[in-house]
């Protein structure tokens, strides 16, 4: 799957579409893919300021709990609820479908600091070298 | 996105399968110092292989768990002797090719580890021990059979064991061995010739809670790999695929089979755990037995039970359970959604008072408090065959 060049991406997996001062945020397909079968998303409600850097959901596969950190300040205009019962739409459809939350963002030329899509694939490149080393 | 439960980086040790893991594109992960396949997003991940089992087979590389061999020194009945001061349940009732779940105890009547003890030959025991307790398991056998008429071996690194289960785990093993599968009751085990290599060891065990066998095959890769691929060509039929430790842990957990380190550790005795129908006080002395004398008369403390989640939530280890007016009553040792009731389900120990059946009990879960209920357990029972008893 590839990854959308009008996204930026973080180290730890997540994706931020910005369109504005609204940014769109969910996980990376490399993310599910280490995540596994996805069961369970836990979602931050609308209002709920998020902090860059500070874990605002979690994201849970049948074997593990995973943390899911902001890429940008901002605020929550609107959680996925659809994923409340359909969490496997993460495996599915990550980079659309798998959105987790709309924010309005505090400065939306932060965003422009993440990596873009072909760093980000040879940020996973070797993150997958790690691990059959 | 980081894992919560992500394991320590050391340098874990390899089965000699471990090479073809990787080549099938397995997901690799630390389990007690042993570099282990956790799922095989090529068998359709954690979920796909769990329900494989269930319902076709699986195949499971569980050579990480040791074994220790037990045998006669000088005169006959000293590895007797020895396996029943060592362990809790009664060796002497064991038939020549017959399986016991037992464990080892401290002298305080907690766990050094779970064990399956096999009698082997007339004065012959197997002990299947746990990966992550190998050394402290081999370190403590020897210790404590010293002044027995024994000999100990240690070979953990000598077999390569494949777990073959689910209900056409036997249809696809039939294939690969001269070996009559179907007088081999479960629990106990024969040998026979498998995939040409004569007088392996066949168990009709396993960690699943599902009808399945353990081989024991010489730990070479290319015989380790050879009969891996036989196993996997003969069960294609019946929809094999390859298993990861993933799917282990939700099969046993259905099951509630305990897990060393979750369920039992030197911190948790027998009582408590719930294993007294492998615990035999009456069969004479042996190791923790006066410690569980003395917490029988006093009366437990906690309790394991099983929890179903009643409301949205995951409860995982270490979780802290409280009742109803919010006091910490309890903890969860392991919790995971169950893949064949659909249902989020939980072990954890709680005080005897709340262990009833129906019990309202509340699972922290990132600082919020789920409700959860206590269940009947095991969460999942296969339905026997008569031939499968």
């Amino acid at each position: 799957m590839g990854y959308p060049t009008e996204y930026r991406y973080t180290k730890d997996h997540e994706w931020i579409e910005a369109k504005g001062d609204v940014g769109t945020i969910g996980i990376t397909d490399y993310a599910q893919h280490e995540l596994g079968d996805v069961v369970f998303v836990e979602l931050p409600a609308a209002g709920t300021k998020l902090e860059a850097g500070k874990t605002f959901s979690s994201v849970e596969s049948v074997k593990a709990v995973s943390e899911i950190y902001a890429p940008a300040n901002g605020q929550v205009v609107e959680a996925n609820t659809a994923l409340q019962n359909k969490p496997e739409t993460i495996n599915t459809d990550p980079h659309g479908g798998g959105w987790l939350v709309k924010v309005k963002l505090s400065k939306p030329a932060e965003v422009n600091s993440l990596m873009d899509a072909a760093a980000y694939e040879a940020y996973v490149e070797e993150k997958k070298k790690e691990a059959s080393a | 996105m980081e894992s919560v439960n992500s394991p320590a980086n050391s340098t874990p040790r390899k089965t000699p399968l471990n090479a073809l893991h990787r080549r099938l594109g397995a997901k690799m992960v630390n389990f007690g110092g042993w570099d282990m396949p956790v799922e095989y997003p090529s068998s359709g991940g954690l979920m796909a292989e769990h329900k494989a089992v269930r319902s076709g087979v699986g195949l499971f590389d569980v050579s990480h768990m040791g074994d220790i061999r037990i045998h006669t020194g000088k005169k006959p009945g000293g590895a007797l002797e020895a396996v029943q001061h060592l362990t809790m349940n009664d060796a002497s009732k064991l038939a020549i090719g017959q399986a016991q779940y037992s464990a080892m105890l401290y002298p305080k009547g907690t766990f050094v580890d779970d064990v399956i003890v096999h009698r082997l030959g007339e004065d012959d025991y197997l002990l299947v021990i746990n990966a992550g307790t190998r050394e402290k398991d081999v370190t403590w056998v020897k210790q404590n059979t010293a002044k027995f008429d024994c000999v100990v071996e240690d070979l953990s690194d000598a077999y390569t064991q494949l777990a073959i289960q689910g209900p056409r785990g036997v249809d696809s093993l039939r294939k690969l061995t001269d070996a009559n599968l179907d007088v081999v009751k479960n629990y106990w085990f024969t040998h026979g010739t498998v995939c040409g290599l004569k007088n392996m060891l066949i168990a009709r065990t396993g960690y699943t809670g599902e009808d399945g066998f353990e081989i024991y095959v010489p730990s070479d890769v290319a015989t380790s790999e050879r009969v891996w691929n036989a196993v996997i060509e003969a069960g294609k039929e019946f929809g094999i695929v390859p298993c990861g430790l993933g799917a282990r842990n939700t099969l046993r957990l259905e099951s509630k089979m305990a897990l060393y380190g979750h369920e039992i550790s030197e911190a948790i005795n027998v009582w408590e755990a719930g294993l007294e129908r492998y615990c035999k006080m009456e069969k004479g002395d042996f190791t923790g037995r006066a410690a569980l004398e003395r917490a029988r008369t006093a009366g437990v403390q906690r309790m394991l039970v099983g929890l179903e989640m009643m409301e949205r939530g995951i409860a995982r280890e270490g979780y802290r359970c409280m009742n109803e007016s919010g006091e910490v009553i309890g903890v969860v040792t392991s919790g995971s959604p169950s893949p064949t009731l659909g249902k989020n389900i939980a072990l954890a120990y709680v005080p005897p008072a709340m262990s009833e059946l129906g019990t309202p009990v509340y699972v922290e879960i990132r600082s919020q408090r789920c409700k959860a209920q206590v269940v009947a357990t095991p969460f999942y029972k296969r339905l026997r065959k008569a031939s499968a008893n």
